[in-house]
């Protein structure tokens, strides 16, 4: 299975993380794409702020990859890109593109890899309003078991 | 010591060193971190320790050269 993983200021490129993981044995490619929404309990979001632990979440990376391949052993590529700094509503701010024969495994796939990059990734939010912000905390994130695959 | 989101912005700093007798274990770190930043106190106990890019349990012993992560709750995606 190939793998792209990117971690990056830079706004995210849809086409781009598709062209990684095309390839002339896959039928299907799924790709998710989170965006930025513009409010949260009525309040208006002005923007958001994204901070990484990079080395730990480039490994972090690696086992979603890692734990992906042995579950859809078809999967050809995978394609996780994640967006740090400050990003606007409505813009994207996490990309997870997934190669397949078919498309039941890639959309499989597609969706265990963006449940996994949320209970994992040590990545950390900030919605900011116009009277100040809060940072977010993922349902999924696994804290008794520190991130440990299932 | 490396701070993450909310607990860099409790502590005010990315970056933090505390002056304590090694070996130590990772849950006496979280709980000198505690005592210096009392603002940190709700949030430690639902974070956890990273030693050398590593999740550790609080009875992991830290020494001085030691690369030590507090890692909040995460909110990536």
């Amino acid at each position: 299975m190939r793998t792209v993983f990117e971690i990056t200021d830079r706004p995210l490129d849809v086409a781009g993380v598709i062209g990684g993981v095309a390839d002339s044995a896959a039928g299907a490619i799924a790709v998710f794409a989170g965006a930025t929404r513009k409010s949260f309990e009525g309040k208006a979001v002005r923007h958001l702020e994204y901070e990484a632990y990079a080395p730990l979440a480039e490994r972090a990376l690696e086992e979603i990859g890692t734990e992906i391949a042995l579950k859809w052993p078809q999967t050809i590529g995978l394609a996780i890109a994640h967006r740090l700094g400050t990003v606007d509503v409505g813009e994207v701010s996490v990309l997870v593109a997934v190669s397949a024969p078919h498309r039941r495994e890639a959309f499989a796939a597609c969706e265990y890899g963006i449940d996994r990059l949320k209970a994992v990734l040590p990545v950390w939010k900030k919605e900011v309003f116009v009277d100040g912000g809060v940072w977010k905390e993922n349902p999924e994130w696994e804290r008794e078991r520190g991130g440990e695959p299932p | 010591m490396l701070l993450f989101g909310p607990a860099r912005e409790a502590v005010g700093r990315s970056r933090t060193v505390m002056e304590l007798p090694t070996p130590v274990t990772a849950a006496k770190v979280v709980d000198a971190l505690s005592t210096a930043y009392p603002n940190l106190t709700p949030l430690l106990g639902r974070s956890r320790v990273v030693v050398n890019r590593r999740y550790v349990d609080g009875d992991a012993s830290i020494g001085p050269d030691d690369e030590v992560a507090i890692i909040p709750p995460v909110s990536g995606g």
